[in-house]
């Protein structure tokens, strides 16, 4: 899942680097799930997830970066965005997935939560260099 | 500079009506303003209408616990009004069901929902 983009145009690179930035993040993304033709609560689960994503790449990754595009694949469309940050990474992933687990100050809900609003979830961290997160919402 | 949503007063209810998607600063500035704003004015409920909100995550979903337990401890009552079914399906599949925040359809349950004897508060 590390270039899932196979629809249209290449997926626009959006800066996470102040919390005015999710606003835009969110707007991104749901115009991005308008075009796919998502239902509304899957737009709204989508949203959401991506807000909670950006928001960890901003406040444990100290910033990052979104890519988001429309995906294809075996007859669906899909939404699908990156989130990186070049942070300290997650050095125990298990602990960071699990519901109310948090090294901040946050409820803990922000990856596990995210994981269960989408259909494709993928973590891949590196302490030290930072962290990946790739996810998609089919269309149904 | 960072936004303030404005707080409106019906009688001895404030009344908040969350507009646009938030700057995280502008969740933060409203729990200071409404804290502020229930003492100035002794406010005795709070309603937040959230019905054009498109979408409720983990930080506007705490900000939302945060002043119903803040105007609890200064002995006033929040009902959140509107929200909107996919938002409610999202905030409960996120891990994030709200307890202890009373909720009303709109702002007309809970307006009525106030009006009611405190024995029917939450927690």
């Amino acid at each position: 899942m590390t270039a899932p983009w196979t629809v249209d145009e290449e997926p626009r690179v959006h800066p996470v680097a102040r919390s005015g930035d999710l606003v835009h993040v969110r707007q991104v993304i749901r115009v991005l799930a308008q075009r796919c033709g998502l239902s509304l609560v899957d737009q709204t689960k989508l949203i959401t997830a991506a807000s909670e994503l950006a928001r960890n790449a901003l406040i444990y990754g100290g910033g990052g970066t979104v890519r988001a595009g429309l995906v294809e694949a075996n007859g669906r469309r899909g939404v699908a965005a990156v989130f990186e940050d070049s942070g300290p990474g997650i050095s125990d992933v298990g602990q960071a997935m699990t519901d109310g687990w948090t090294s901040g100050s946050g409820l803990g809900l922000g990856l596990s939560g995210a994981r269960r609003l989408v259909d494709d979830f993928e973590l891949s961290t590196v302490p030290g260099e930072g962290t990946a997160v790739t996810i998609v919402k089919w269309a149904r | 500079m960072s936004e303030r949503i404005p707080i409106l007063r019906i009688g001895d209810t404030l009344l908040v009506s969350v507009q646009t998607d938030l700057e995280d600063q502008t969740v933060l500035n409203l729990q200071e303003d409404l804290a502020d704003q229930i003492v100035a004015r002794s406010a005795q409920g709070v309603i937040i209408d959230i019905s054009a909100l498109e979408i409720v995550d983990s930080f506007v979903g705490r900000m939302l616990a945060t002043i119903a337990a803040i105007s609890r401890m200064l002995d006033a009552r929040t009902v959140v009004v509107g929200m909107r079914p996919a938002v409610a399906i999202t905030l409960v599949e996120l891990g994030l069901s709200l307890g202890g925040v009373s909720t009303a359809l709109d702002l007309e349950k809970g307006l009525a929902k106030l009006s009611r004897p405190t024995s029917s508060a939450p927690q």
